[in-house]
């Protein structure tokens, strides 16, 4: 997929952790580091450093839509030094709203040139959804619209990572009513293999796991049925949580400052969305490894599942349904339901004794009188 | 009682075999536990324990039965499926799905009789069915929908968290409805349909017992339901399916 003769000219990423300053074991402590979230054997580890030693640095378009910056954020502060000042700083430097020193018409030249010059080899990657409602006016960048942005830029890519759950499947911005027709890059880009990371944001070593792989094997991570990173998202934050054992034995947190809650039950009755959302939080942590949501005692809110903002509240276990009330849930619906089918049996049970009764009658009779004529 | 008192002489018909009743009662057993535990595990109760977690396992207990039951709820609506090819002519396939005019028919009649409290042919406040009317084969129809619903949506919930190769065929089904959250909410909606459906079917058993007399509640312990003599003798030869009188 890469073509290695035309990005020659480019340093390796080990000439550039050289320059940096850093030593030959800083790097290999990144490499085994980025090599076990990448969830490969230890085999593996002589390869991530011989590609990462020898492959020159591919070029990266790292685009901003409808977004809030925390992807990056989250990218930057990813536990090992080496992720942000090589991967983010060397890879990126091509073109980043966020990052670059660059503004106005030198930006737009380098992003022209990075697309030109490396047509076909390329990374681009996305942050944030694509507005597609009045033409795409809600974002626009340089007097283009973000969906010919994405659409001229993704032509020339090698592969496109949808960072966050924005790009991967529309986040807040397309919660109902959906004002700017918020959509997920998948949608929009054909032709192109497009690994989601989603997460608000993704964890900064899955977003740095997934980039490590593309370098390393030059082709992008295995991926599940929903587009995502086998290695990162096969597993639901509830299996690999600390809490499961309370889960197991039906100890729950009632409310948030309950005596449950002290004690660090499971917080599934307070809205956890663990059980159907499928990330690493539980393993890799936040902040190098520091705490996750549920490890500071909040629940889950599944923000790295499709529609998270739509699909139920996020302190109940309750699913809600939408257009009844405010919002009424399954089983007050149900209840109702019940009401009114005891309601319409109750009615229907005094009809038929109206309505029919002359059958009724000749049925009793007629047992009646064989009563009547039995000696048994 | 303005007319003459017609003592009827009744006919034994074997409407449902064992294995549907097998069928029904299993499945009876098996969704009463799938509800049971699925209302727990949507919203378990608030038990307060001096037992260390590790001692107990009751959200467990409640999940291993709701999936232990899951797999015989599937594996007798398989069955059930099969034996609408060979079953009696009151368990066949074509009971349930109206596909001809007569069927089609036939729940009108049903409707009217039924529902709207008319007066059908011959001003009789009743309708012949021996095995299912139309309107309730169609409903039987509707249930195997949501059976199916179940099955899909369930064994796709269970399956990431499954070793054996069966629940894994499922895996595609929360990819559909975009991840586990919503095809959790389909699960838990469906189960409301099955609560209803139980009630109104009961309800119904004991309504068409009552006026018609044929002992429609015991024919899903015996498996006969007894019909007229002279409702027998007009309808013999001119049964779709002649087989049956072997």
């Amino acid at each position: 997929m890469i073509n290695d003769a035309s990005v020659l000219k480019q340093p390796t990423y080990y000439e550039e952790v050289e320059r940096k300053g850093y030593s030959r074991r800083d790097f290999m402590k990144f490499v085994s580091m980025i090599t076990a979230f990448m969830g490969l054997e230890k085999s593996a580890i002589g390869q991530v450093a011989k590609a990462l030693e020898t492959k020159p640095r591919i070029p990266v378009i790292w685009l901003h839509f409808q977004e809030c910056t925390c992807c990056s954020e989250s990218f930057i502060r990813s536990s090992h030094p080496i992720v942000a000042d090589i991967l983010l700083d060397k890879i990126s430097l091509d073109y980043t709203e966020t990052l670059m020193a660059a503004s106005g018409t030198q930006a737009e030249e380098a992003l022209k040139n990075t697309m030109t010059k490396y047509k076909g080899q390329y990374i681009l990657c996305v942050e944030g959804s694509v507005p597609l409602a009045a033409d795409g006016v809600y974002c626009m960048i340089g007097g283009k619209t973000s969906i010919q942005i994405l659409e001229e830029a993704a032509e020339g890519a090698a592969a496109i990572i949808a960072w966050g759950s924005c790009a991967s499947n529309g986040c807040v911005q397309s919660a109902k009513p959906n004002p700017t027709k918020a959509t997920p890059i998948h949608k929009l880009v054909s032709g192109k293999p497009v690994i989601k990371v989603p997460g608000c944001p993704p964890i900064g070593e899955v977003m740095a796991g997934v980039i490590v792989h593309y370098l390393a094997f030059g082709k992008i991570p295995e991926l599940d049925r929903l587009g995502r990173p086998k290695a990162f998202y096969s597993k639901r934050v509830h299996d690999s949580c600390y809490r499961r054992p309370f889960y197991d034995a039906g100890l729950f947190v009632e409310t948030f400052d309950d005596e449950n809650a002290k004690k660090g039950y499971c917080l599934y009755k307070v809205g956890c969305k663990g059980p159907s959302t499928y990330n690493a939080c539980g393993v890799m942590k936040w902040n190098n490894g520091t705490s996750y949501p549920i490890q500071s005692g909040h629940p889950c809110i599944g923000c790295s599942e499709e529609n998270y903002w739509d699909n139920g509240r996020m302190y109940e276990r309750a699913s809600a349904f939408p257009g009844f009330g405010i919002e009424a849930n399954a089983d007050t619906l149900g209840k109702i339901a019940l009401g009114a089918t005891a309601v319409a049996i109750a009615g229907h049970a005094i009809a038929t004794n109206i309505g029919k009764h002359t059958t009724i009658h000749n049925l009793e009779e007629e047992g009646k009188e064989s009563e009547h004529e039995l000696n048994v | 009682m303005s007319k003459k008192l017609h003592i009827q002489k009744l006919r034994r018909v074997y409407v449902w075999e064992l294995p549907v009743r097998m069928y029904h009662w299993l499945n009876v057993l098996v969704l009463i536990a799938l509800v049971v535990t699925g209302f727990y595990m949507s919203n378990p109760l608030a038990i307060l324990s001096k037992k260390e977690a590790v001692n107990s396992y009751t959200m467990g207990w409640f999940r291993y039965i709701h999936f232990a039951a899951a797999y015989l709820f599937f594996f007798n609506f398989l069955f059930r499926l099969y034996w609408g090819f060979t079953g009696n002519k009151y368990a066949n396939w074509k009971q349930f799905i109206p596909i001809s005019r007569r069927f089609l028919k036939e729940m009108w009649i049903v409707f009217k009789i039924d529902i709207l409290m008319m007066k059908g042919k011959n001003g009789k406040s009743e309708h012949l069915s021996v095995g299912h009317n139309a309107m309730a084969g169609f409903i039987y129809f509707l249930t195997f929908i949501v059976f199916l619903i179940q099955c899909l949506t369930g064994f796709g919930l269970y399956a990431p968290m499954a070793s054996w190769w069966f629940p894994k065929l499922f895996a595609w089904v929360p990819a559909v409805f975009g991840g586990d959250i919503l095809t959790r909410v389909i699960h838990h909606w469906a189960m409301w349909f099955f609560i209803l459906f139980a009630i109104v079917h009961v309800y119904l058993v004991f309504y068409h017992d009552y006026i018609e007399g044929r002992g429609e509640i015991s024919s899903m312990g015996g498996g006969w339901k007894f019909i007229e003599d002279d409702v027998f003798e007009k309808n013999k030869h001119t049964t779709p399916n002649p087989e049956s009188a072997k």
